[in-house]
């Protein structure tokens, strides 16, 4: 059998998985104020890297992201639990959030809050409970 | 504010955590799970203590006043519940290392195990209804995939009906929480408890209420237990002990913390219902325990049973009924977790699960056959042991109710368990060795942890004035809803 040539999806992946992953981290910082956050951000993130999976092929995407994304879940997890358990050792009930304001170089004034470490360990925990999925289910193995 | 009421529900989440990070380190796995139930157990023991000295302990998680975030609650009835899990939690552990298998230890058996614990601690201690709903999943989830780890045909089979069944129960969960939030807007339970007692308890809250009862009879197997004998001799000894001595009680737990505290109007129609569905639960539990000749399915019926018993003492909603119901549910998390470990035991020796394949194994084993005595004379109910204080409340409770029938079903039952756990000791253990090639096998740390579960049902029996100040505590929280609502509203006025 003749190999496909799949030149032109793999050409597009190239620049749509740029666009996916902005896009991705654009949802996530916006959770806050606009419809977005932890959840939909990392299925976004997650949905660029099935991109991936489907233009090339799992081993060589496997190389390039040498991750065992059932750690990245865990961490996720850990990350989430351990904010709240941050706010218990300063004496707050746990999952107690904190926020200010900071003037950053190129922001400006800027709000930042402890509940976008809740956010990113709910991010992580979805894209990696959403990649083991994909792995689990098109591993041959 | 107290923050120690959370540490239960975190450290086991935790300690998985890292084992999932730390996959391959199987001994390390070991250590930390037994480690954290320890903790977890030292914890909850610090937390009785401030509860008998300062009343019901609370937690605003974030410090959102309840009834806007959502309120943990740690009163008597759930800090001994927690405290007989941690028992429980660990004698099963120290069975499973011996006997759980290094295939299953590598797909992830201990952390599955931790988060199983932190669903069940979750469901005890949390003040909001949807958060209930939320740690039942974190429990349903884990058990899911512990009784379908290692993959036998069997279990694949049993994992299937079990999951099917408790998808439809927990749909019926949420749209039975979507019904109470439409009708009174609050989801916390002392809130739900106010709401509903200034709007009364009309029909429609009464229907809600019935709705509630059908999805928690499915998961405590009330009535509604047609899943239960399969899914729970489906898997291992260690994973079945464990889903026997827990899983049913959440759903029971859940039945008497909804009916005590917000739907306690109407009793006429809502516990008549529990006590008419908790005879049935008995008759037809005991009969199934009369009727097989196979271990495995004998000791699942005979789980049945003791829901039923449990909840005729809730039904009855007096002070000496639900006594009854709390120290009959200690003994029962004990005691089915020791049967359910023996009965593992005596089918890993004879490798048959057949009563009429085996005789004689006390010549061999003396010590388990002694131990399956003091358990079966236990789950009946005999005097020096831990089943007969709750079953002796639990009978008064439903005499002074006015459920005499109740009372002799739950007599009545009580003797038929006898005979269908004697009947495993006197074909088992009793008579001649029938088979030739049954040499004698290792027990070798599988006693230990048997060991302990039997001196916990005995000192639970002698030693019951010990805890009756506790079990006081406990169901006079019950009995006053008001004592749980100003734990958590303190003495601000809620509407």
């Amino acid at each position: 059998m003749k190999k496909p040539n799949d030149v032109i999806i793999r050409s597009v992946t190239k620049v749509a998985v740029v666009i996916i992953l902005t896009f991705a981290i654009n949802l996530f910082i916006s959770g806050h104020h606009q419809p977005g956050g932890g959840f939909i951000g990392g299925l976004a993130f997650a949905s660029a890297l099935i991109l991936l999976f489907l233009a090339f092929d799992i081993e060589t995407v496997r190389n390039h992201i040498p991750l065992d994304f059932k750690v990245v879940a865990a961490v996720g997890v850990l990350i989430s639990v351990l904010t709240g358990v941050g706010a218990m050792l300063l004496d707050h009930p746990f999952l107690f959030q904190a926020f200010g304001y900071f003037k950053l170089p190129i922001f400006g004034k800027t709000e930042l809050a402890t509940a976008v470490l809740f956010d990113i360990g709910v991010a992580l925990a979805v894209i990696g409970t959403s990649i083991t999925i994909i792995m689990t289910i098109g591993d041959d193995r | 504010m107290n923050n120690l009421v959370i540490l239960p529900i975190i450290i086991p989440v935790i300690a998985g955590m890292v084992m999932v990070i730390f996959r391959k380190r199987i001994i390390f796995h070991r250590y930390l799970s037994v480690c954290s139930i320890i903790a977890v157990g030292i914890v909850t023991l610090l937390l009785i203590f401030q509860i008998d000295q300062e009343g019901v302990q609370t937690l605003q998680l974030g410090g959102w006043e309840a009834p806007f975030g959502v309120s943990m609650v740690a009163d008597m009835f759930a800090a001994l519940l927690i405290l007989t899990t941690c028992v429980v939690a660990l004698c099963c552990l120290l069975y499973a290392f011996r006997s759980i298998g290094q295939e299953r230890e590598n797909f992830y058996f201990y952390p599955l195990f931790m988060f199983l614990i932190t669903g069940v601690i979750g469901s005890f201690m949390t003040g909001d209804i949807f958060n209930l709903f939320v740690c039942f999943e974190v429990m349903l989830v884990s058990s899911y995939v512990l009784i379908s780890l290692g993959g036998t045909g069997n279990q694949l089979r049993e994992s299937i009906k079990y999951i099917l069944v408790n998808i439809i129960s927990s749909f019926l969960f949420l749209v039975a929480i979507a019904f109470l939030y439409a009708m009174t807007g609050t989801l916390n339970f002392a809130h739900l408890s106010i709401r509903v007692a200034e709007a009364g308890q009309d029909g429609l809250m009464t229907v809600v209420a019935i709705l509630f009862l059908i999805v928690f009879s499915l998961k405590a197997g009330l009535f509604l237990f047609f899943w239960l004998p399969g899914s729970y001799s489906a898997p291992p000894t260690a994973i079945a002990a464990i889903f026997a001595a827990l899983l049913t009680k959440v759903g029971i737990y859940a039945i008497i913390r909804v009916f005590t505290l917000v739907f306690y109007h109407e009793p006429e129609v809502t516990h008549l219902l529990i006590g008419i569905l908790a005879g049935f639960t008995m008759i037809l539990g005991a009969v199934g325990a009369v009727a097989y000749w196979d271990i495995k399915k004998i000791i699942t019926y005979n789980v049945i049973v003791g829901v039923g018993f449990i909840l005729a003492g809730a039904a009855s909603l007096t002070a000496e009924g639900l006594t009854g119901s709390l120290y009959y549910l200690i003994h029962d998390m004990v005691v089915k977790a020791l049967i359910f470990l023996l009965g593992g035991t005596v089918i890993h020796l004879t490798g048959t699960s057949r009563l009429k394949e085996f005789s004689g194994l006390i010549r061999l084993y003396p010590g388990l056959g002694w131990m399956f005595f003091i358990a079966a004379l236990s789950l009946s109910g005999i005097p020096p042991f831990s089943g007969f204080l709750g079953k002796i409340f639990i009978t008064e409770g439903t005499f002074e109710a006015g459920f005499i029938w109740l009372g002799i079903i739950g007599l009545l039952t009580s003797l038929m368990v006898l005979y269908s756990i004697m009947k495993i000791f006197m074909n088992g253990f009793w008579g001649t060795d029938t088979s030739e090639e049954n040499e004698k096998r290792t027990t070798k740390g599988l006693l230990l942890p048997l060991g302990i579960l039997t001196m916990l049902t005995i000192t639970l029996g002698l030693g019951a004035e010990g805890i009756h100040h506790y079990v006081d505590l406990a169901v006079e929280g019950l009995i006053n809803p008001g004592i749980y609502i100003e734990a958590v509203f303190g003495t601000r006025p809620v509407h």
